[in-house]
């Protein structure tokens, strides 16, 4: 008996050093470039003392700029229109039946699963024959830029916001806009006082995922931009196979910093939901 | 009598209602199609498709050249090793998640939220931001080489080898992992577990035949999700395997980017996505509802 005891005893001892094994595991990597950061030394894994010159740099460096304010904007615009026409998607397969529903559920589905090199070349292919059936029909050439990364990113994203928003809509009852209809309110009246302050906390949470992979997004992003269109994964990714250098930490916390925030607030937004991963 | 009660009021009703949703689907419908399927459609057609001389692609004359490709030696030892370093992560990931989840899932809820947030927070991060960190901890004289140094264990030299890669890979998705698994033993009927001690199971009995099962969801989910894009990899080998551990995801940007074979690129896509898909299905036939 006692010394099943024991085994218990150990056996949750293993379970809880495993744990901050694994907590390790996470956070020291993040930690020690954080640091690094802030390292007066020209190689990026040493410590030489603090300073700020590496985030001068930062602040200075015109192409790391440009290619911040291009993310923003791609993110900004593609997250805009992927929660419209993710949450409509949303109410549509939550609220409705309606033919071809099933084939809809499906292609919504898919885009999560695809790995990001096949959407990828999905997109390089199908903007070069996009350019070339339109360049054929009508004349029209354009190329590839920040509006095509604008619509690939729009592709994946309508698919996780609307995975977010549906995980809150099935949770909620359908009876308060039957009373609010019941009760002569307008369908859009029962949509704008009833049902969306009731789904927002998985809009914002479907908005706040979308920002997110919008601004994480190297593969895809690559394959669908053009010259003039490098965001700033992107271009990270570009200087770390030219080589490594202490710049290239301070924009990682940078960057870091934007996810953290974002985990932030979406997890402020979605404290009302009990605690799903996406 | 109203006209309220009529079953033709009934069934316009219903057929309004099919309208309206229609209608609120259809423009996330058509972006779907037109941005995603369409794409979808025309790298199979290009994976039958010809390479000229050139680079060019010739679309006329299907054949399935490119797929033969895909038993070349160079092709198929990147296919394998990319199998093998999925499957070795998956399971590696596996291990380490298990335990984890179990404690996390059996803590007192303000513990456990707490302790979700820490996993969520990984979750979130910028991916890019984490693999490079891994290429700073592992660079020649970084961190972790002067850590083995000092304890007598030598350089560590293995940035820009497999064991890297995994590393980085497990690093990048092991939040894959915990969080379905967690979400499946959370949510486990407890009495059952308690039923079969009572009936004088062992801990491993009960483990083997209880309490895993009903885990088991969940241990499908985190696998799928962790297989399938560390097998369609490409950010992490490119800053952590470097030239030496081709990836089919390097495989395939090189195809595109600087051997412009075009069609081989997108046999080995077509080829890639028809193994996730066998994985989904097989997953949501097993009974599994959400990923």
């Amino acid at each position: 008996m006692s010394s099943n005891k024991q085994l218990k005893g150990a056996a949750k001892n293993v379970l809880g050093f495993n744990a901050i094994l694994v907590y390790i595991f996470f956070y020291a990597p993040i930690a020690l470039l954080v640091l690094f950061s802030f390292s007066d030394d020209d190689l990026v894994g040493r410590w030489g003392g603090f300073t700020l010159r590496w985030y001068e740099a930062f602040a200075d460096n015109e192409q790391v700029q440009s290619a911040l304010t291009i993310s923003i904007r791609v993110a900004v615009v593609s997250t805009l229109v992927s929660v419209v026409l993710g949450t409509m998607a949303a109410l549509a397969l939550e609220r409705y039946r309606f033919r071809g529903n099933t084939f809809f559920d499906a292609l919504l589905y898919l885009p999560v699963i695809v790995p990001d090199v096949t959407m990828a070349v999905m997109m390089l292919l199908f903007f070069a024959a996009g350019r070339d059936l339109l360049d054929a029909l009508f004349g029209i050439s354009f190329a590839k830029g920040v509006a095509t990364v604008t619509l690939s990113h729009i592709a994946f994203s309508i698919s996780f916001v609307s995975i977010v928003v549906r995980a809150r809509i099935s949770g909620m009852s359908q009876r308060l806009e039957e009373a609010a209809q019941d009760l002569y309110a307008t369908r859009f009246q029962s949509f704008r006082y009833v049902t969306l302050p009731l789904i927002l906390p998985g809009v914002v949470g479907g908005a706040l995922l979308s920002l997110t992979l919008s601004l994480d997004d190297v593969v895809i992003t690559q394959f669908a931009a053009g010259p003039g269109s490098t965001t700033l994964p992107v271009f990270v990714f570009g200087l770390i196979r030219r080589g490594v250098t202490p710049l290239i930490n301070a924009v990682s916390v940078v960057m870091l910093a934007i996810s953290v925030v974002l985990v932030v607030l979406s997890l402020v937004a979605q404290r009302a939901r009990d605690g799903s991963a996406l | 009598m109203t006209a309220l009660a009529t079953p033709e009021f009934e069934k316009a009703n219903e057929k309004n209602k099919r309208r309206q949703g229609v209608l609120l689907a259809l423009p996330a419908y058509l972006y779907l199609v037109l941005f995603f399927a369409v794409p979808l459609g025309i790298v199979v057609v290009y994976s039958f498709a010809t390479r000229t001389s050139t680079g060019a692609t010739e679309l006329s004359g299907w054949n399935l050249d490119s797929y033969g490709r895909l038993g070349d030696e160079v092709v198929r030892t990147i296919l394998f090793r990319s199998l093998w370093l999925a499957i070795l992560t998956t399971a590696i990931c596996f291990v380490v998640a298990y335990p984890f989840s179990y404690f996390l899932a059996t803590r007192k809820p303000l513990t456990r939220n707490l302790m979700l947030v820490g996993v969520l927070i990984p979750f979130w991060s910028n991916f890019l931001v984490r693999n490079y960190a891994w290429r700073v901890l592992l660079g020649n004289d970084g961190p972790v080489s002067q850590l083995t140094e000092a304890v007598g264990l030598g350089e560590t030299r293995i940035l820009f080898t497999p064991v890297a890669v995994v590393l980085g890979l497990v690093y990048g998705f092991l939040p894959f992992m915990i969080l379905p698994m967690y979400a499946a033993i959370e949510r486990m009927d407890w009495s059952l577990i308690e039923a079969s001690r009572d009936l004088g199971a062992t801990g491993w009995q009960t483990f083997r035949n209880v309490t895993f099962p009903l885990s088991r969801p969940g241990v499908t989910a985190g696998s799928i999700l962790v297989f399938i894009p560390s097998l369609g990899a490409f950010v992490t080998p490119e800053i952590l395997g470097g030239g030496r551990t081709t990836l089919l995801g390097s495989f395939i940007v090189s195809q595109f980017l600087t051997a412009r074979n075009w069609p081989a690129g997108a046999a080995v896509s077509t080829v890639l996505m028809i193994v996730m898909l066998i994985a989904t299905i097989s997953y949501f036939r097993s009974g599994g509802r959400t990923l």
